[in-house]
């Protein structure tokens, strides 16, 4: 290879490496590019001074400016509260049952009850709103409401809840549980006249009639003559297709036999009055509110 | 390996100091740049009346709004598919007119080579031409050179200002901004994306330039597969300049070639290198060593063409001493064909799509947590989130009614209407129930098949959505 060969058109010759007699040009990069490289570097250094960077063992080096995600995120947290501020006193002041005619603030309400609601609710009553039956949660999204489905009553609820230890306002009723009072074959004939109320496939007329005294004496108090329940007690109306707990033969003899005591807690002492305002709102407008 | 020494893998950067030079070419891309930088900087203040409510700028990327307007078009996020579409043109654009002319864009409008040209057409100006530049890069720092610089520096840094300046005015109303700026009051995020697009503008067209294009940008590799031997470029005809020399009386100038070695064509070239050498990666094919040659031919009286636009078929016919073929023979073949049929199938795709996309714009979300709802009579009642869309820029009334089994009534939450009102250019989300009396097929079948219809009440015009009704089949 002669010498003018070993020039390439920049005139640098090979690297110096050859395979089978092929060799590599060498082009070598402006040193400009070099010095960007080793800013990138400085530039990195810096970089964990001035941002949380090093683990330690339970946290992290902080950084000269003092920079935390979390900090900005209170200080967004913080700075929407103060914009909401005014609405959350509307929506404290006003009376829930015209809310729907202030179209901005029922607006607001929805969504920030809708948050709540996926926060503190969707635990029990599902991210649907549709309920666990097995577990007698209710469904929120049909129009049967054991305490009211009017959006005072369903504020009331959310800001007191049901049976439970803390609130002395909370709903509270019991049923009892009728093993202890009433021998089997009561038990089968008042159940099956339950059915009978609404007309369910599973009963017997026959043993519905013979419980019909029964149910007069021990159940009419709460659910009523009719069966129609009372929102005040809340006993559920048995003449609808709603069942709280399943409509069965099977379920509905366990739960007179054994009763059924659900919960709720007190969400006042837990959320802020705007928010249970919100979340009434809210659960008001998933299609079953009255 | 001979020598024991290892090689350099780096090298100090050989500045390029371009000569002025003037022919077709240099015009050619003097009305390039003049249109391409007027319609960059301009654009902005272009006003288009739209109506109430929406902006009246012709064309205005709105962030904030989501929504993209190009004159009389007006895309939501939901149609960015247009973008897609004008990017896939653009490339197929671009590898038409690669494989046709080599790296036109590259020589004459990409923005590195328009904005390096007015810098350095700047640096011209101020610093006078090639001589003298190269003169003044090796003077000392006394106070003349340091005043050219400061000059310099200073009128790319309000070029580069105005370059960060037109782009921020394509996302936000251009005089409203404006105004903000000048007084202080625009958004931090303004003057920061101004900040750094200067500091780019001046970095790539002042200081970097031709490093952009050689170390920086992947066009050049890529723009180099899509070249065959038809592709019509830059080149120089070492048959007829060939061997080159001065020409001079004494030495027997016969024997010589056409070039005479006069280094024009090294000397005016952007990029610094020597056409000469033949075809080169660093080589945008901007013209100005054919500009620059022609100037040369025509003083030394010979014909011009030493160096030009011609394709390597043709070297090998010139060679040969046969005429090359016609220009529109190398254009015309099978690959440029096919990639103008790509582009225009494209673009006649995007007309279309353009004409038949509907006025009304209707999702229908059905809700499937949980998939139906039994009511304490017995009904079994589905709900669905349906969006409506109003591009108008006025509030219009929509009317909302079903189609499918007689037996099934439908129902919006909080309003005993089948009508919902849009607010003027947005999106509302209407909650709508279907509801299956007990008993009846939908309430007991798994599945029905339903129909939304949406009635603009304003111009009756009309649009469907199908859908599924879940009923309680256990």
């Amino acid at each position: 290879m002669s010498s003018d060969d070993k020039k390439s058109e920049l005139g640098h010759g090979t690297t110096g490496h050859s395979w089978d007699g092929i060799e590599e040009w060498n082009n070598p990069l402006p040193r400009w590019w070099l010095w960007t490289f080793y800013v990138t570097i400085i530039w990195g250094v810096l970089f964990t001074i001035a941002y949380p960077a090093w683990p330690l063992i339970s946290s992290a080096t902080g950084g000269f400016l003092s920079y935390s995600t979390r900090a900005n995120v209170d200080a967004e947290i913080a700075a929407v509260a103060e914009r909401n501020a005014p609405l959350n006193e509307r929506l404290v002041a006003i009376d829930l049952t015209t809310i729907r005619d202030d179209a901005e603030l029922h607006g607001y309400a929805v969504n920030k009850g809708a948050a709540v609601f996926r926060a503190n609710c969707s635990q029990c009553h599902g991210a649907g709103a549709a309920g666990v039956q097995a577990s007698g949660y209710p469904s929120l999204l049909d129009d049967a409401w054991l305490w009211g489905g009017e959006i005072d009553q369903i504020a009331y609820t959310i800001r007191h809840g049901i049976r439970n230890e803390q609130d002395p306002d909370a709903h509270w009723s019991e049923m009892p549980a009728y093993g202890d009072i009433f021998t089997d074959e009561e038990i089968s004939q008042v159940v099956h006249y339950a059915l009978s109320l609404s007309d369910s496939p599973e009963h017997d007329p026959a043993l519905a009639s013979a419980g019909e005294q029964l149910w007069f004496d021990n159940c009419a108090a709460c659910h009523g003559d009719e069966g129609m329940g009372m929102a005040d007690l809340g006993a559920p109306n048995l003449t609808d297709a709603i069942w709280l707990y399943g409509g069965s033969l099977e379920t509905v003899t366990e739960t007179v036999t054994h009763s059924r005591f659900g919960i709720m807690p007190a969400w006042g002492l837990r959320l802020t009055d705007a928010e249970v305002a919100a979340t009434a709102a809210y659960v008001h407008q998933l299609g079953g509110g009255q | 390996m001979s020598t024991s020494e290892p090689p350099q893998l780096y090298a100090a950067r050989e500045p390029v100091f371009p000569r002025r030079v003037s022919g077709r070419f240099r015009t050619l891309k003097w009305w390039i740049m003049g249109i391409t930088l007027g319609i960059y900087y301009l654009t902005p203040w272009i006003r288009w009346d739209r109506g109430p409510n929406l902006p009246d700028q012709a064309v205005l990327v709105d962030l904030a709004n989501r929504r993209f307007y190009f004159f009389w078009i007006e895309i939501w996020p939901h149609e960015f598919y247009f973008v897609a579409g004008l990017l896939i043109m653009a490339g197929l654009g671009l590898f038409l007119f690669t494989s046709a002319l080599g790296r036109v864009w590259c020589g004459y409008a990409c923005p590195q080579t328009v904005w390096t040209d007015l810098f350095i057409l700047v640096e011209r100006w101020i610093e006078g031409d090639r001589n003298a530049r190269v003169r003044l890069w090796h003077a000392k720092w006394d106070a003349r050179k340091v005043r050219l610089r400061l000059m310099k520096y200073l009128s790319w840094a309000v070029i580069g200002l105005a370059t960060g300046g037109a782009w921020i005015f394509y996302f936000a109303d251009a005089p409203t901004l404006l105004r903000d700026l000048v007084t202080l009051n625009a958004r931090p995020v303004a003057y920061t994306t101004m900040a750094i697009l200067t500091a780019t503008t001046i970095l790539f067209g002042g200081i970097a330039r031709e490093q952009v294009c050689i170390y920086m940008c992947p066009w050049p590799r890529i723009q180099a597969a899509m070249m065959d031997p038809d592709t019509i470029t830059i080149g120089y005809r070492d048959w007829r300049g060939e061997p080159r020399g001065k020409h001079r009386k004494a030495e027997g100038a016969e024997d010589l070639g056409d070039c005479i070695d006069c280094n024009a064509c090294v000397n005016v070239c952007p990029m610094g290198i020597d056409i000469r050498n033949g075809q080169q990666m660093e080589c945008i094919t901007c013209g100005l060593c054919i500009d620059a040659c022609d100037d040369i031919m025509d003083k030394v009286g010979k014909p011009r063409g030493l160096v030009g636009y011609f394709a390597l078929t043709d070297e090998v016919r010139e060679c040969g001493g046969e005429k090359p073929i016609p220009v529109w023979q190398h254009v015309l073949r099978p690959r440029t064909i096919l990639y103008t049929t790509l582009w225009s199938g494209v673009g006649v795709a995007l007309v279309f799509a353009l004409f038949i996309r509907p006025e009304i714009d209707m999702t229908v979300s059905p809700i499937r947590n949980p998939t139906f709802v039994t009511m304490s009579d017995g009904t079994i009642r589905n709900t669905y989130d349906i969006r409506l869309r109003n591009k108008h820029g006025e509030a219009r009334p929509f009317n909302i009614t079903l189609y499918g089994d007689p037996q099934l009534r439908l129902a919006i939450e909080g309003t005993p209407y089948s009508s919902v009102e849009v607010p003027p250019d947005s999106t509302q989300l209407s909650r709508v129930y279907v509801m299956a009396p007990r008993g009846s097929d939908a309430a007991m079948l798994d599945r029905t098949e339903i129909r939304f219809w949406v009635e603009d009440l304003a111009n009756g015009e009309r649009v469907s959505k199908d859908s599924v009704f879940n009923g309680d089949a256990r």
